[in-house]
């Protein structure tokens, strides 16, 4: 049997990117019935970046600082999604209380399914592990990387990762 | 399109050699460089601060320490313009006698402390107050914000030895362990 403490199970460069269809925060959700699918993400990047839980208590944790990068992300015209198992309404807080107005997508029904889909579900916390996942214009992942828990991985692998899949082709902006 | 060959990306390296234009504290020639990404509203930089000065009292030849701005804009109101007041002041050689001011006053800061800090440091507190506010040294501080981006830096304060980003703690004997290590 294969456990994801490696991230073994978690789609690879080359594979398919397993969909989703979630609500949660930010400017694209207006609405608590509002969805975000990965479908609707085809014909540009997409970044995921899971995370196990809102309200870490540090300053610029991971979220934040990402809403700080975001200008950085949308030059490759990428979608930036944090998601975690947070309910709707506790993303909506946490959202507003650090100015993150990306998509926070929230995985709470069925509980932690879309992250069991990316091998990046920790049974025993209940809560997404912290894993990126770059996924490309045609929907299959580019790029992933799982952090330690404890350890915020920073926007440098993401950037990286992005100008390596769009190669020379002209950045926007 | 599949990828055919998985990228190379590697994470936590100093993007940005230090270089004459940083900020720096300790002797030139010292086998090991620490240097911190900061926010002078952070309450974690705060306590670093502590930390980072008890390291250079401990290890002076050992060690040289370089200061880079990072502030956290969207949590911290006053951030960007503490990082404003500090280039000011480093125009006039009085970088570090503003970074300690900083810190040691971070919880009563706001924009009319502008004027107090400068007086107390002895400096033009009309000069300051008016470079800040024309914004004279946001290039500086979003560059240092961009390359700490591009380095790994995952929030406040983010600290490296010798160019590898440093993922445990920040206390003294934290900060000792490592720069020992660097050492060899």
């Amino acid at each position: 049997m294969t456990t994801n403490s490696t991230g073994a199970d978690m789609p690879g460069p080359g594979q398919p990117a397993p969909g989703f269809r979630l609500g949660g925060s930010g400017e694209d959700l207006p609405g608590a019935e509002d969805r975000i699918s990965l479908d609707s993400l085809r014909g540009a990047p997409a970044i995921l970046a899971f995370y196990p839980a809102d309200w870490s208590p540090v300053c610029g944790d991971q979220m934040s600082l990402y809403q700080l990068v975001w200008p950085e992300f949308a030059r490759y015209q990428a979608a930036l999604l944090g998601v975690s198992v947070d309910g709707v309404w506790c993303h909506r807080a946490f959202a507003d209380s650090r100015g993150i107005r990306y998509p926070l997508l929230s995985d709470f029904e069925p509980k932690g399914e879309v992250s069991r889909a990316y091998g990046v579900y920790d049974p025993v916390a209940g809560t997404s592990r912290r894993a990126l996942f770059l996924i490309d214009d045609e929907g299959v992942v580019a790029w992933n990387h799982l952090s330690p828990d404890e350890v915020n991985p920073g926007a440098d692998g993401i950037l990286s990762a992005l100008e390596q899949l769009h190669g020379k082709r002209q950045l926007v902006g | 399109m599949a990828m055919t060959t998985p990228l190379q990306v590697t994470t936590g390296r100093l993007s940005v050699p230090v270089t004459d234009d940083d900020h720096l504290r300790g002797p030139l020639a010292a086998p090991v460089t620490l240097l911190e990404y900061g926010d002078y509203q952070c309450p974690y930089c705060a306590e670093a601060h502590t930390a980072v000065r008890g390291l250079l009292e401990q290890r002076p030849d050992t060690v040289r320490f370089v200061f880079r701005h990072f502030p956290l804009t969207n949590v911290h109101q006053y951030a960007e313009l503490a990082a404003e007041t500090v280039e000011a002041a480093a125009c006039r050689d009085r970088f570090w006698q503003m970074h300690d001011w900083l810190f040691e006053h971070q919880k009563q800061f706001n924009p009319g402390y502008v004027r107090v800090a400068s007086e107390q440091l002895g400096l033009p507190p009309d000069a300051i107050d008016r470079e800040v506010n024309e914004h004279l040294y946001l290039d500086r501080i979003q560059r240092d914000f961009a390359g700490g981006i591009r380095s790994g830096v995952n929030g406040t304060p983010t600290f490296y030895v010798n160019d590898v980003r440093q993922d445990g703690g920040y206390t003294l004997p934290e900060l000792i362990a490592a720069v020992d290590a660097a050492v060899g």
